[in-house]
């Protein structure tokens, strides 16, 4: 085994032992921070891998990401310190069940599947050549994912404001009868 | 380091990512599980373009598509949390038995 596999198995490692803590600590703010380990530790492997501009934007958008993640944490979990053990969870071994489905199915895939092999070419530039194409050949698909993210930004503000221009989002709104004519007689 | 290898490793956390979005009772923790899925998706869509695709820079692209719809997914993710908690003060999924309010 070769310094490079060894240093791959170990971020392998560290990425699925980080992903399974996330749902067995007690703590929601500790859940962020090992799921952020599991990133990190992903983006290292893409490194590894030759993707220079991929691995770092991984790893520093994850590092905002989980951020915010622990922030929501604090703000509506009832746990965040992990101060009493804690376990919340619904048709456990139904979940159980479908993860290990899930990984046989995928693994006999990447194990029986004959896949080519063109690995990169040592030393070949991939950051401006991605620069190039996502300004160049694959223009429309870039923008649209842009055109996605604004979006979801006015959607996630919509969605998450307590009032507009006029008033509160929801004044006036009541629930729907189950009566069709009985909204309009009030 | 094989393609085979990274290949087991996504699927593991994307495992993961599935008995987690399953199994997880707070809105935020499914969201989690979530992310490992797209984790182990990006792990593999970067494994596929550097060992089976030659550095094709269109598999590069497909990952920031994948970033994207990370980021897509936290952001309305959060955003449908709040406006739950806002209305109903819920933030678990069994207590949300109907979308009306």
């Amino acid at each position: 085994m070769s310094w490079a596999d060894a240093i791959f198995w170990l971020l392998a490692a560290t990425a699925l032992l980080a992903g399974w803590r996330v749902f067995r600590t007690d703590s929601m703010v500790r859940a962020s921070f090992f799921l952020l380990a599991s990133f990190i530790a992903v983006g290292a492997i893409m490194l590894m891998l030759g993707a220079a501009y991929l691995g770092f934007a991984t790893i520093f958008m994850m590092a905002v990401e989980m951020m915010v993640m622990a922030l929501f944490m604090v703000m509506f979990m009832m746990n965040p310190a992990g101060l009493n053990p804690m376990s919340m969870v619904h048709q456990h071994g139904l979940a159980i069940v479908a993860g290990l489905v899930t990984f046989a199915g995928l693994g006999a895939f990447a194990l029986s599947v004959d896949l080519p092999s063109r690995p990169l070419p040592a030393g070949a530039e991939v950051t401006a050549p991605l620069g190039r194409e996502l300004l160049g050949p694959s223009m429309l698909v870039f923008e649209s994912a842009g055109v996605t993210l604004l979006a979801t930004m006015i959607c996630a503000v919509v969605l998450s404001s307590r009032s507009g221009r006029f008033g509160p989002s929801d004044a006036g709104s009541v629930p729907p009868s189950i009566d069709p004519t009985a909204q309009e007689k009030s | 380091m094989t393609v085979q290898a990274i290949l087991i490793v996504a699927a593991a956390l994307i495992g993961l990512g599935v008995y987690g979005t399953l199994s997880q009772q707070s809105i935020v923790m499914l969201m989690m599980g979530l992310e490992l899925i797209i984790n182990g998706v990006l792990l593999a869509t970067v494994g596929f373009w550097s060992l089976t695709a030659a550095g094709l820079p269109e598999g590069q692209l497909l990952a920031i598509v994948a970033m994207a719809v990370m980021a897509v997914e936290m952001a309305i993710g959060f955003a449908l949390v709040v406006a739950v908690f806002r209305r109903r003060e819920v933030d678990m999924t069994d207590r949300l038995g109907t979308m009306s309010h």
